[in-house]
């Protein structure tokens, strides 16, 4: 529409004029690179275009030329807010090819570390909406708590946002005591922190007039877009793959799953809130169950052997080498396994023929699926509550895009 | 138990489109069956409308490309949210022109997922109400999952792939 239409002073009474708004790519408000073409009547959106793809990297491509250990950097990147999650999603998943055994106390050692980093990722996505609706207070209060969950991954792994996290087959080295140290502080000082942080916005007038009946969508929609995690059961369908499909000893531990009733921002907001005492409590569980036993599993094809025995004994430095060089044989197969991850069900969709990479792989990223629903749980709202519904839905733009 | 249910499912299949399955197997207890690709949209209702069947989520669906037999394979992975049952459908679609009919009228979720295999993979879904690319820009020309292109630079000549077990 040109300039000089939208001021012409003769406009007919029943004709309507809409104005056309891009809010994106990069727009402060939206937390990632998003695109959406609005089209206005004032304040109220009418109609909605996402575009996507502005961080692609095609990691299914870059994944057929790579050996399955070099593939864990690529996930790291798809969820970064919960990353561990996704670098243990497909370690399992190579695991389930191989039809490895793995010892109890692995198990339970990511459960320890997978509920780590959903909690990470719903106090981010928690956080993020008390921003939008104007409460930057509870955000730097609860960004300083991630700040503790990134020291333990540090001292678990090295590495902070993009983890790279364990090893197919188990861990690279068990726990150290600073590490389980740091798990007990946090486990004593978050729970106080997320007491005051609910005190702050849940029952609070203006947060609940801004968020309660916004971006509403009902169960069928959800389902036949799609929906997993947080954003299906804040719509009322108790669908949890950690409950559904147990996966690394989930069984084992006694936990429920929250649900809502409108799926609309406050529901999605209360349901990752509720989430977050269930992981304290699994990984409260899982602390005290904690079996003895072995950091990793017996799987000298795929788990390096230690250091001196490289440089000392000749089997070794042969694993290693072929290990590093991606050499080993895997077996020819097709395989789909399923985590829970921070946004719902993190698939992967494995084809090996047998070869030193994979054949094809394919990552269901819960974002990518769900995200398509935006446009019509936007039509008719304001423009503000767009802006809250996208935070509610945490839609992270790394795993959108792979 | 298991065998019993995924049985049940192969047998009412096989009675409404005895003649459309290709093959039937089960890899890692997923049940995986290969239709002929004419009439998928109408396998799939009827796997989304039976009353026993009920498979009424889209979990994932994508492209395979198979060089050797230049076909190029679609599939559907649904799950039953109830019994917790899941199936694989497949189908295989001649690579030069692929084109099989959109499943966007059964689930909305497949809109971008159709979106993603076209753009990925060139797969044309008939009726699809905006098939346009998704990730890549919008002018390319090529189809960049197919395994014809390749990830690196062919030009490069300091990197042995011989040397790499490539």
């Amino acid at each position: 529409m040109r300039a000089e239409d939208s001021i012409s002073p003769i406009v007919q009474p029943e004709e309507k004029q809409y104005s056309y708004l891009n809010l994106g790519p990069t727009h402060p408000a939206t937390h990632g690179i998003f695109q959406n073409v609005l089209k206005m009547d004032g304040e109220v959106i009418v109609e909605a275009e996402s575009t996507i793809g502005y961080i692609h990297r095609a990691f299914e491509k870059l994944a057929e030329r790579r050996p399955f250990y070099q593939i864990t950097p690529i996930t790291d990147r798809m969820n970064y807010c919960s990353a561990p999650i996704n670098n243990i999603g497909w370690h399992m998943t190579v695991e389930k090819l191989l039809g490895v055994e793995i010892p109890k106390r692995v198990q339970y050692l990511r459960v320890i570390i997978m509920e780590l980093a959903r909690i990470t990722d719903h106090l981010i996505c928690n956080a993020v909406i008390g921003v939008d609706t104007g409460a930057l207070t509870g955000f730097v209060y609860m960004f300083q708590q991630r700040e503790h969950v990134y020291e333990i991954y540090e001292e678990i792994c090295g590495a902070r946002l993009t983890t790279n996290l364990g090893r197919i087959g188990g861990f690279e080295r068990d726990f150290s005591p600073k590490a389980w140290a740091k798990i007990e502080k946090f486990l004593k000082e978050f729970p106080e922190v997320l007491k005051e942080f609910e005190k702050l916005l849940v029952r609070n007038r203006i947060f609940m007039d801004r968020t309660i009946g916004v971006g509403g969508i009902t169960a069928e929609r959800a389902l036949n877009y799609g929906f997993t995690g947080p954003n299906l059961r804040a719509a009322g369908v108790d669908y949890d793959v950690r409950v559904m499909n147990p996966y690394s000893s989930y069984e084992d531990f006694n936990f429920t799953v929250p649900v809502g009733t409108q799926g609309d921002t406050y529901d999605r907001f209360m349901v990752r809130q509720a989430e977050m005492w269930q992981s304290l409590s699994i990984i409260r569980q899982a602390i005290d169950k904690m079996p003895a036993g072995p950091f990793h599993a017996d799987v000298p094809d795929f788990y390096l052997p230690p250091k001196e025995e490289v440089y000392n004994n000749m089997e070794s430095l042969i694993y290693h080498f072929k290990i590093v060089m991606g050499e080993t044989d895997v077996p020819k197969g097709e395989v789909y396994h399923s985590v829970e991850g921070g946004n719902g069900e993190l698939g992967f969709y494995l084809i090996s023929d047998g070869g030193r990479t994979p054949f094809r792989l394919h990552f269901r990223r819960p974002c990518f699926i769900y995200y398509q629903a935006y446009t019509e749980m936007v039509k008719g709202s304001m423009l503000s509550d767009a802006i809250l519904t996208m935070s509610s839905m945490n839609v992270i733009a790394g795993e959108l895009d792979a | 138990m298991e065998s019993s249910k995924t049985d049940a499912i192969i047998s009412i299949i096989r009675q409404e489109f005895g003649s459309e399955i290709v093959h039937i197997e089960q890899p890692y207890q997923l049940l995986t069956i290969t239709f002929k690709p004419e009439r998928i949209i109408d396998i799939i209702q009827l796997l989304y409308s039976h009353n026993e069947l009920q498979f009424q989520f889209l979990t994932t669906l994508c492209g395979i490309h198979y060089p050797d037999q230049n076909q190029i394979a679609v599939m559907y992975q649904l799950h039953n949210l109830r019994t917790n049952q899941r199936i694989r459908l497949k189908i295989f679609l001649s690579a030069d022109q692929p084109q099989v009919p959109t499943l966007t009228g059964i689930f909305s979720a497949a809109n971008w997922m159709e979106r993603e295999t076209y753009d990925f993979f060139g797969v044309t879904f008939i009726g699809h109400p905006n098939l346009k690319r998704i990730l890549n820009v919008e002018d390319m020309i090529f189809f960049p999952l197919r395994k014809e292109f390749p990830l690196e630079d062919q030009t490069r000549e300091d990197k042995n792939d011989a040397l790499f077990g490539r």
